[in-house]
């Protein structure tokens, strides 16, 4: 049968036909724009409109960019060379990157100080930022904020080293007696850190060693004080935060109301205001005959105001687990600090990450208003010193540009960060 | 048989003020408390001690006080002879204008840059996603200061428009953009004014109801009715018909060039326009974000229901999409007003005069009353703060999923 079948066929083709290549207009580059850029009439119109916006932007900066000069010594100097043409005068920054980076008032021959307190800065923020590394790391975290102090500061090695010591001890005997009960783990460590603290202090009044020049607070400034008060602000006000969210929850309610009033106190008020109160009113609160630096004051307010805003983020975190979380840790019989602590904070923090992130980089940008209460942060700089020197009277778009690029940079990647944190810590839904 | 007997009664011991979790709770309440009352006793005991050795006491006097310094855009009459609470109010006036048009705007740039995220052109898409990450991660002081800088610096100033042939001409005769702000016609208002405003809001009221109307008698009757053309009609008909019987009572003033100045129109100040773009493109770029997570937090499901039970693209937006997406977006917008008014505040650092820029700088400064002046800026901020909260708050709970 099958025999004739095949007979009775005039053509059998015995291999098969190549495949042909699609139509030009179904794949590749073509059928990506159909699809991407001009699927309907409307929509094509929009891709044109969009690439003409291009256009502009690109025809009216990129000249201006690249032809920019870096070497002159004067705004006047720099249109002289450019004779009239239209470009940028970046030899502000050749000229004045060190004030804009470090102040006005550093010392140009420490500026590897606090180079090197940034480049450690990185090393201490690893094992934080990556739980992958060695969690042997964060000894050096630990030990990283006395360094820094004693980097920027100056003055004797003397000083963090004794704060140190106070912190290493104050954590061991919290260590000690936290297994019995966490109140007592906790003020045993405070009033052990603060012995050690007051003797150190006796002890040690005026030894010198290993001194370093020191710099005064007010000789900080440029972008480096931006970075100092974001860095110093954000990590303290984390533990702040929790504990400001953890007494919201509380069921104690004298504890709930001081937090729900401070929490929505702070928040209901600008940052500005807070900092008029850091420069012109804490110092009343103060006893008379002590003056607080004004770095200091600036970080107590913007702590204040970035640990109402943390708490508030936490506190969703808190009211996002089950309810079930809760029983579970009352019923394996741990008390209120155990179960925070093993089984609530954990998770909890875990899901307010991607907020806390959201506040830092929002507190780093805020960092800026210190220059309305005369603070030369990198705003501070370019608004006072430079463009009211003769010299670069004038020159905006290209300080400003700097200004910008160096805040899109560190605010960029924290959230870049922040968005592969949160992929890594998805544990659900895999 | 067990016999049932009461529980030994225990006597108080001091011991259980700290292990009986009955006691503890006020144990550590009475801690805090009087940690509390510490430390306030100590605030205010060095704040007396203080201002006792300045020689200053707390009062607020000097609010009655002249003022002594002038304000270049205020919305009601003052002048430097003015007291130093009038030039806190004509401040708050200036805050609620810059916040309120700075909401608005901030709205249609967040709005249009959300929806242009989700486009499916890829091209812009990617230069929404550009503005989105440029304007958020740079801070918005100096936003504030570049678009302050453009206003005086770039701009051309008044006099480049005199001549025969000048550097600078007004857009359409009536738009001057100079470096000391814009000029736009103002409205004249003559006797009858007020009617046609009226026939105006009337009509407004009376497009709400006719729609209101024709969706009652599609639910009831299944008939429906055309509302496009309908509320077009409405809104352009009565108004203009009332205007010109009334003889054009509203007129427009044009800015004209006199002397070095511009005379005539309505004046906005560089500083003004500065913050209000500013705050506008920047708190833009976070709504932006909030509208398009609104849109995506609406599951694809619905719109496919929606057409599969034969409704069009636009009805599918109106009925099922947005309804879903607006409880998504409303409560971060609204805290996104929140905070462009707060941040209305950095209008000190261009010169508006806002209430921290009046209240908080210049009569801070010259009268010294450094704590009034800052608590009393508090309290305002505070005041809008709790006002925007409450009306989340109200929001929240009309359009609360109801739950059987």
């Amino acid at each position: 049968m099958s025999d004739t079948h095949a007979e009775s066929v005039a053509f059998v083709r015995e291999t098969a036909i190549p495949p042909a290549l699609p139509p030009a207009t179904v794949s590749g580059p073509v059928k990506w724009m159909r699809d991407n850029l001009f699927p309907t009439w409307a929509n094509g119109l929009l891709t044109v409109a969009a690439l003409y916006i291009i256009y502009l932007i690109l025809s009216s900066s990129l000249p201006w960019l690249l032809g920019g000069i870096w070497n002159a010594e004067s705004l006047a100097q720099c249109r002289e060379i450019l004779q009239g043409n239209s470009a940028a005068c970046f030899a502000v920054l050749s000229e004045r990157w060190n004030q804009l980076l470090f102040g006005f008032k550093y010392p140009p021959e420490l500026y590897w100080r606090p180079t090197l307190a940034f480049v450690l800065l990185f090393i201490a923020a690893a094992p934080v930022l990556f739980f992958d590394l060695p969690r042997k790391l964060l000894i050096f975290t630990g030990i990283y904020p006395f360094l820094a102090y004693w980097l920027i500061w100056g003055g004797t090695i003397l000083t963090p080293l004794i704060a140190l010591l106070g912190v290493v001890v104050g954590y061991l005997v919290f260590n000690r007696f936290v297994k019995g009960s966490f109140a007592a783990g906790m003020f045993g460590g405070v009033a052990a850190a603060l012995v050690v603290w007051i003797l150190g202090g006796m002890v040690f009044s005026g030894a010198d060693l290993f001194s370093l020049r020191s710099v005064s607070s007010r000789d900080l400034g440029g972008f480096m004080l931006n970075m100092m008060l974001g860095i110093t602000c954000v990590s303290l006000s984390v533990p702040i935060g929790i504990a400001l969210a953890l007494g919201r929850q509380s069921d104690l309610p004298i504890v709930k109301y001081i937090c729900v009033v401070f929490i929505e106190f702070i928040r209901g008020v600008p940052l500005i205001t807070l900092l008029f109160v850091a420069s012109v009113m804490l110092s009343y609160f103060f006893p008379p005959e002590r003056t607080v630096d004004l770095f200091l004051r600036v970080v107590i307010m913007i702590t204040m105001f970035s640990s109402a805003y943390i708490a508030e983020v936490i506190r969703g975190g808190l009211a996002a687990l089950p309810k079930g979380q809760y029983e579970a840790a009352d019923s394996l019989g741990l008390d209120y600090p155990q179960a925070m602590r093993l089984i609530i904070l954990p998770q909890a923090l875990k899901i307010s990450i991607p907020g806390i992130v959201n506040i830092a980089v929002g507190l780093f940008k805020d960092t800026t208003l210190v220059s309305v209460i005369t603070l030369f942060d990198i705003v501070g700089m370019i608004r006072g010193p430079i463009l009211a020197s003769t010299d670069w009277n004038g020159v905006y778009w290209e300080l400003f540009m700097f200004a910008s690029v160096l805040f899109f940079i560190v605010c960029y990647s924290i959230s870049q960060y922040s968005q592969w944190l949160e992929r890594r810590l998805a544990t659900d839904h895999r | 048989m067990t016999t049932l007997s009461d529980p030994t009664q225990e006597s108080f011991r001091l011991s259980m003020l700290l292990n009986d979790t009955r006691y503890r709770s006020i144990t550590f309440q009475a801690i805090a408390l009087i940690l509390l009352v510490a430390a306030i006793w100590y605030l205010m005991s060095n704040l007396f001690a203080n201002l006792e050795e300045q020689g200053l006491n707390i009062s607020y006097s000097f609010l009655g006080s002249t003022a002594g310094y002038d304000i270049n855009q205020t919305l009601i009459p003052y002048s430097s002879q003015s007291t130093n609470l009038r030039a806190a109010f004509v401040g708050v006036l200036n805050t609620l204008l810059v916040a309120v048009l700075a909401c608005v705007m901030a709205t249609i740039f967040g709005v249009i840059a959300g929806v242009l995220r989700l486009s499916n052109n890829w091209l812009v898409r990617k230069l929404m996603a550009v503005y989105v990450e440029i304007f958020r991660n740079i801070p918005v002081l100096i936003w504030i200061l570049i678009i302050y800088f453009i206003m005086t610096a770039a701009m051309p100033a008044p006099s480049a428009f005199r001549g025969d042939e000048p550097a600078a001409s007004m857009i359409l005769g009536s738009f001057a953009f100079t470096n000391r702000g814009v000029y736009i016609p103002s409205p004249v208002l003559e006797p009858g004014w007020m009617i046609v405003v009226a026939t105006f809001v009337a009509s407004i009221i009376g497009i709400v109801a006719y729609r209101r109307y024709s969706t009652k008698l599609l639910y009831d009757t299944g008939r429906l009715l055309p509302r496009f053309w309908p509320s077009v009609a409405i809104f352009f008909i009565p108004t203009l018909l009332v205007f010109f019987l009334m003889g054009r009572p509203i007129s427009l003033d044009y800015p004209a060039l006199a002397g070095f100045n511009f005379r005539g129109g309505l004046q906005i100040g560089a500083p003004l326009i500065a913050l209000w773009f500013a705050l506008s493109i920047y708190t833009g770029a976070f709504i932006a974000e909030n509208v398009r997570a609104g849109i995506q937090a609406v599951s694809r499901g619905q719109s496919e229901a929606a057409a599969a039970l034969g409704l069009r693209p636009g009805r599918i937006m109106n009925l099922v999409v947005l309804p879903q997406a607006l409880r998504v977006i409303i409560p971060p917008l609204i805290s996104q007003y929140l905070n462009i008014t707060k941040n209305s505040s950095l209008a000190i650092l261009v010169g508006y005069a806002d209430i921290t820029a009046t209240l908080g700088g210049i009569t801070l400064n010259q009268t010294g009353r450094a704590i009034e002046c800052v608590l009393l800026l508090m309290l305002f901020y505070l005041t809008i703060s709790l006002i925007i909260s409450l009306i989340l708050n109200v929001y929240n709970s009309a359009v609360r999923l109801r739950e059987r």
